[in-house]
């Protein structure tokens, strides 16, 4: 097809669009699909469904299970552990109705075929922690796409959306979306009543630690190109705790889970002289945060923080003492499908390196940042609760709506939901898929319409980068550099470093401050100008390119956000050197930011945090 | 790992380029067989690796952490419902694993329309389909009625 050449177009109605193939997705499209029995529901995916997503590689624990049939424990218990380990900011509405849901979701995945491993004592679900149950989970992506392929009126894989389509007569409200097929180019039209966003978080917004071949393995996967961010808050919607980036304590460039070792195995971490360092600490860790540093267990953050505290002082490196937790073949079988079933990588590393696990420790090391919500973590958009639990100031619309009239949200994209991970991200699809559906049924006559001016606008603009491309490579020679265009990876490493270096990255050891982020604000804007200029050869690097765009956009959001926030709520995560501690007198409470799509204005504001589990 | 792929055991069929989810397998123009075009954008899923019928992609280790001379080899078999790897060590150790990845047969799934449609009245409430039997518990917990917050 030349370049030049006037592409297709496929234009699809349908009731409800799902966009996003992962386990938020898959979720919103069964759901729907079991309520909305003659609705049409799409879904629309930029890889394929069978592996796409987070869990795209498998996993070795579902990691939010209440198992309240055995008394095990009960929702408010969740909710008390997610607001703790988040440092006491949570949505605890949505948290508790997750909680309350996410049983039926797992017995559900039982009887589609996911193997859970049993206690052969009680019978019951083998626990890993107290929330974890422990898989089988090769296989769990593809047993999960089965369902939503049955589920979806039609699945649209290898589509990257770019952007949402606004709604012609009505401000404010969502109509549908756009983006081309990263195969064959053709350019596509979504017009929808409502959208679910469900598309992933943010890897690769800051320099990772491998710098090679290996930046490839991020701890989360480097398709999570913060769509979930950049398409909703690009359409209006209200963001909350995009400054709330996680940072993970995993084993050393393969980034292997360490939930099994940590907490079946009951592997213990200890400094370089075998010394465990974390209860030394607490002292230090009180003067930063107060009274959350006798939370139990000892907040994510936290942990962190005594890693960076110990490799600070030179103590490091730090390792995960497997060598005396795997004493049987049993307890090796299972150290090893934890990085099998969900991070080969890992297992690469140890036979590359010559590490057993039963002769010699393995070393940790706190991972580059990372934007999400649905880990120990919470950014987002802010979202409508649930009717019966939400206090009256969470509820403006149907559960799971944004501040945007018809658009949803799930898995990665609601923010002040931390803990969800693979089951409740599925369960939290499946509350937003119903929810659409309600809504959908609503409009009777009252449909949104799509403007064709804005469908053209955004069309040039998808495909503006392979133009600058192809004019820009005739001013050169050969090679990748050119005086008039960047590649979408080099608009990559530019945003790395930005975020790296001035927005708490690893080469700061997470530490920013106000100056720092100022001057990372001049040049995220001027790397935002530059985006008009990316030069995409070919179709895979178009997709790159609208993957960057939407890092970037993230970005912004997420430097704002910690510009706004000014205190150092999560030690571990990172650090404002300008007010180096904790301080719930001003800060018990949710940043959030409107973007102006007509100005280009941010708006940021401070949303109350509701307790209502005591 | 990068992946790479085998040239004389590659038949371009392409299935590695349909499941990658990094978009990162295409096949090569000149060769018809499939390559990495972007290695630094692989997760080492080995998607690519389980769904290739002739077992021509491998993986070696990225270059800037990984040693030579490992290898982490798979047989996935949808049929018996299992994985098995064998990893062979730099030294030349090796592991021998085998997993379960489902108890079910593929496609046998039941679609939610195979269940009756539920009341227009339920959709007003909080449930989810098939609760509150598939919680397992008697109700779905709810929360108390509050007073305005503060």
């Amino acid at each position: 097809m030349g370049l030049f050449s006037s592409r297709k177009t496929h234009v699809v109605d349908t009731d409800i669009l799902v966009i996003g193939g992962g386990f938020g997705g898959c979720g919103a499209a069964y759901e729907s699909r079991y309520w909305g029995r003659k609705l049409k529901v799409t879904l629309v995916e930029k890889a394929n469904i069978e592996r796409s997503g987070a869990v795209a590689h498998g996993l070795s624990a579902i990691n939010c299970y209440m198992g309240m049939r055995w008394d095990e424990n009960q929702p408010e218990d969740f909710v008390r552990y997610a607001r703790g380990d988040l440092m006491g900011l949570v949505r605890e509405d949505l948290i508790y109705d997750i909680a309350r849901h996410v049983d039926g979701t797992v017995h559900l995945f039982e009887e589609w075929g996911l193997p859970i491993m049993k206690n052969p004592e009680t019978g019951r679900y083998l626990r890993e922690g107290k929330w974890q149950v422990m898989i089988h989970g090769e296989s769990y992506k593809p047993i999960i796409a089965e369902a939503a392929q049955k589920s979806a009126s039609e699945v649209h894989n290898r589509i990257m959306v770019t952007h949402l389509l606004m709604d012609a007569t009505h401000p404010n409200r969502v109509a549908g979306a756009v983006g081309f097929n990263v195969r064959d180019g053709c350019f596509y039209v979504f017009r929808a009543k409502a959208v679910i966003v469900a598309a992933g978080g943010a890897s690769h917004i800051f320099k990772p630690r491998s710098v090679g071949e290996g930046m490839g393995r991020t701890w989360y996967a480097p398709w999570s190109s913060a769509s979930a961010y950049g398409l909703v808050l690009r359409a209006g919607a209200q963001m909350i705790q995009m400054e709330n980036r996680i940072v993970l304590a995993r084993f050393k460039d393969g980034y292997g889970p360490v939930g099994a070792w940590f907490l079946l195995l009951k592997a213990l971490a200890t400094n370089a002289y075998g010394e465990r360092f974390e209860a030394s600490m607490l002292d230090d860790m009180k003067s930063l945060v107060g009274k959350y540093a006798e939370t139990t267990p000892l907040p994510t953050c936290l942990r962190n923080h005594a890693v960076l505290q110990e490799l600070k002082a030179g103590r490091g490196p730090i390792y995960m003492q497997t060598q005396n937790a795997i004493d049987t073949r049993e307890k090796e079988e299972i150290g090893w499908e934890d990085f099998l079933d969900m991070t080969v990588g890992q297992a690469v590393v140890w036979a590359s390196q010559n590490i057993d696990p039963k002769e010699k420790p393995s070393e940790l090391i706190t991972s580059e940042p990372y934007v999400m919500g649905s880990h120990a973590t919470c950014s987002g958009a802010w979202a409508s609760g649930p009717a019966d639990c939400a206090p009256a100031d969470y509820q403006w619309g149907h559960n799971r709506m944004t501040t945007v009239e018809g658009l949803f949200g799930a898995g990665d994209t609601i923010g002040g939901s931390a803990h969800k991970f693979s089951s409740g991200s599925f369960t939290e699809g499946r509350i937003a898929g119903k929810a659409a559906v309600r809504y959908v049924m609503a409009l009777v006559g009252n449909a949104p319409q799509v403007d064709d001016t804005q469908i053209r606008m955004l069309q040039e603009e998808i495909f503006k980068p392979l133009a600058n491309h192809a004019i820009g490579k005739h001013e050169i020679v050969a090679g990748s550099v050119a005086p008039s265009y960047i590649s979408p990876l080099h608009g990559l490493q530019r945003l790395e470093k930005i975020m790296d270096e001035y927005v708490g990255g690893i080469s700061t050891q997470y530490m920013t401050s106000e100056p720092m982020l100022k001057r990372g604000l001049e040049l995220l804007t001027m790397l935002r100008e530059d985006l008009d200029h990316i030069g995409a050869e070919g179709l895979h690097q178009l997709q790159r390119t609208w993957e960057l765009k939407h890092r970037v956009w993230t970005s912004e959001a997420v430097l704002r956000h910690t510009l706004y926030r000014q205190e150092t709520r999560w030690p571990g995560y990172y650090y404002r050197g300008d007010f180096p501690k904790l301080d719930d007198a001003e800060w018990h409470a949710f940043t959030a930011s409107r973007y102006d799509t007509k100005t280009g204005e941010w708006q940021m504001s401070k949303l109350p945090v509701h307790h209502i589990i005591s | 790992m990068p992946t790479f792929t085998y040239m004389t055991r590659c038949d371009g069929c392409g299935q590695c380029v349909d499941i990658c989810p990094s978009d990162i397998m295409h096949i090569d123009p000149v060769y018809r067989r499939s390559y990495n075009v972007e290695p630094n954008f692989c997760w080492e899923c080995y998607s690519c690796v389980k769904a290739c019928p002739q077992h021509a992609i491998d993986v070696r280790g990225y270059a800037d952490f990984a040693p030579l001379g490992h290898s982490v080899r798979v047989l996935r078999e949808e049929a018996n419902g299992t994985i098995s790897w064998k990893i062979r060590y730099r030294d030349g150790r090796e592991k021998l694993f085998t997993f379960p990845i489902r108890t079910t047969p593929w496609g046998s799934i039941k679609p939610p329309t195979d269940y009756a449609a539920p009341d227009a009245a339920a959709l007003d409430s909080p449930l989810l389909a098939h609760e509150p039997a598939a919680l397992m518990v008697a109700a779905l917990p709810s929360l108390p009625p509050r007073p305005e917050q503060g």
